[in-house]
């Protein structure tokens, strides 16, 4: 398959410069992590030096991958069924552009912002607890598998929420119901986040590999299948 | 199959096309060719299908049945890429991306085009439109008239052989209308065929080489002269000062006059095969007479007249 990294490329700048200018769609994205964060950050706040023994045999960091679950799903939804709202998908599709091309372009360009905010909000949460926690509670917090999970874990969910999203805006007429449905279609992501992060599922070497293999495939998988769902017929009349 | 004036391989070939969105024809068997370089008009109603068949030969949808050949690609899935680097569609709305700038959108599209020089192109395009003092102007601030000219400047980046205009003039006063008009004079000088959908009959009179009307299918397809002279007689219409006494015999006998009638007591309308032949000799006869002729002119049915009387076709039979 060709895929013209020109087009990709103008594809990816376009949505970004998108993304800037519409207010709404960065405040959909911003509010999430912020409320995602703010239950640990009382939690671990509140808790008591003696609390530290225990925390260390636990994984509560791990509970920050869930804003790579859920963020993307918002620009990604959006995508697709956003350019059909605004009369521009026709255009687009007019023009010698692939579906591949054009959903890697925005698949792209909904990973980088999603990146940045999962991994700024999660240095802005390790600074507070270093900042403002009692020290023993920070030093239980701080495991470096853990930091480590989150980096490699990061990009893996987001790419999956993100073709979730995309797949879902093939298919949506609405805005605000792709949206939603987004939301719920990330619940299992989370899910399996929480239950690791609360040692309901031991988080071993073997399994973090394991997942990191599943998540790559599905994320491969993801893009055929989301091209496979776009279909500009349907989308350009609206019917079929 | 209805061909082109001009000679050569054609821009578009559309053969026995149809397209049916469940049990509703969009088109139906519809066959025609536009010419390289031809400026094609394409009437109908609304819901007449021009906006599927602009559609289907743009790759955006696939016929039902039928074959066509765009920019000398047959009409497949396979060849979309082929055919949509060739031609260029502008759609009934702009379609821009109104957070972005007018450049920015240009800049998007030339991207996507491929094409080798984008600033220059995009220079290019918005000196045709006349917007080269607007290329930073947000799209959303832009009126409806300007959004249109952005769309169409959109259009002209790739340098298309083949371009789609669907209601081009849609929503613009006549200035811009007209500069519309004179930039699709233009391409047509640099030999871009141009097919064109309009409900302005006037302009399609005005711009395009050959019309086709449809109303689902294809009801007729010509110049618009020669579909005037396919469905209305030739007519004089003749004015005097004062009723003439003995009409029957000032036009009975004139060559080119295969009859005539009152159309009020000083005015009377000639059915004639040459109206270059029967006005001389009617005036010459006239005086002749002694009439005082007021004026004598040939009446000239507009492509709407063509228009109506092949829309209501279809009502007009069922009643009868």
């Amino acid at each position: 398959m060709n895929v013209s990294r020109r087009r990709v490329r103008a594809m990816v700048i376009k949505e970004l410069r998108e993304y800037r200018r519409n207010r709404s769609l960065l405040w959909a994205m911003a509010i999430f992590p912020v409320v995602f964060c703010i239950q640990p950050l009382v939690v671990v706040f509140t808790l008591a030096s003696s609390a530290s023994t225990e925390l260390a045999h636990e994984h509560l960091l791990l509970y920050l991958l869930g804003i790579p679950a859920l963020v993307p799903v918002f620009v990604a939804a959006y995508a697709v069924v956003g350019e059909r709202e605004q009369a521009t998908l026709e255009p687009m599709l007019s023009t010698p552009i692939r579906s591949d091309e054009f959903l890697l372009g925005k698949a792209l360009a909904a990973l980088i912002p999603s990146l940045a905010i999962a991994y700024a909000v999660y240095a802005i949460f390790l600074i507070l607890v270093a900042a403002f926690g009692r020290p023993a509670v920070a030093s239980a917090l701080f495991q470096a598998p853990d930091l480590l999970a989150q980096v490699v874990f990061t990009p893996l969910l987001a790419t999956w929420s993100i073709w979730v999203g995309i797949a879902i805006s093939a298919r949506s007429s609405d805005i605000r119901v792709a949206q939603q449905l987004g939301v719920v279609a990330s619940l299992p992501s989370i899910f399996v986040v929480v239950l690791v992060a609360f040692n309901v599922i031991q988080p071993t070497l073997g399994l973090a590999v394991g997942g990191a293999v599943f998540l790559l495939v599905l994320d491969a998988l993801g893009w055929r299948i989301a091209s496979r769902m776009f279909d500009r017929e349907r989308l350009v009349t609206g019917t079929r | 199959m209805a061909r082109p004036a001009a000679g050569g391989e054609p821009a578009i070939a559309v053969d026995h096309l149809s397209k049916r969105f469940g049990g509703r024809a969009a088109f139906d068997d519809v066959s025609f060719e536009v010419g390289r370089g031809e400026v094609f008009g394409f009437l109908g109603p609304n819901g007449a299908g021009k906006t599927t068949m602009v559609r289907t030969l743009g790759t955006l949808i696939a016929p039902t049945s039928g074959t066509a050949i765009v920019a000398g690609f047959p009409l497949t899935t396979e060849n979309g890429v082929e055919i949509r680097r060739r031609i260029s569609i502008m759609p009934e709305t702009p379609g821009l991306y109104l957070h972005l700038s007018v450049v920015e959108n240009l800049a998007c599209f030339a991207e996507m085009y491929e094409v080798a020089d984008p600033r220059d192109r995009i220079e290019a395009a918005l000196r045709a439109v006349h917007l080269d003092d607007r290329a930073g102007d947000t799209c959303g601030t832009l009126s409806k008239g300007l959004r249109q000219r952005v769309a169409l400047a959109r259009t002209l980046l790739s340098d298309p052989e083949v371009l789609f205009l669907d209601e081009p003039t849609a929503g613009l006063d006549p200035v811009a209308a007209r500069e519309v008009h004179d930039l699709i004079d233009d391409l047509r000088k640099r030999g871009v065929t141009i097919f064109l959908t309009t409900h302005r009959l006037e302009e399609a009179e005005r711009l395009c080489d050959r019309v086709a009307i449809l109303n689902t299918t294809l009801r007729t397809i010509g110049r618009p002269d020669q579909l005037r002279d396919q469905l209305f007689s030739k007519t004089l219409t003749v004015r005097t000062r004062v009723p003439l006494p003995d009409p029957g015999s000032a036009f009975g006998s004139l060559p080119a006059v295969e009859s005539w009638h009152e159309e009020g007591p000083v005015t009377y309308v000639l059915a004639v095969s040459d109206p270059d032949v029967a006005a001389p000799a009617a005036i010459r006869k006239l005086v002749a007479a002694g009439a005082d002729v007021l004026s004598i002119g040939e009446s000239r049915h507009s492509l709407e007249d063509v228009y109506l009387e092949l829309i209501d076709e279809v009502p007009q039979a069922a009643r009868r």
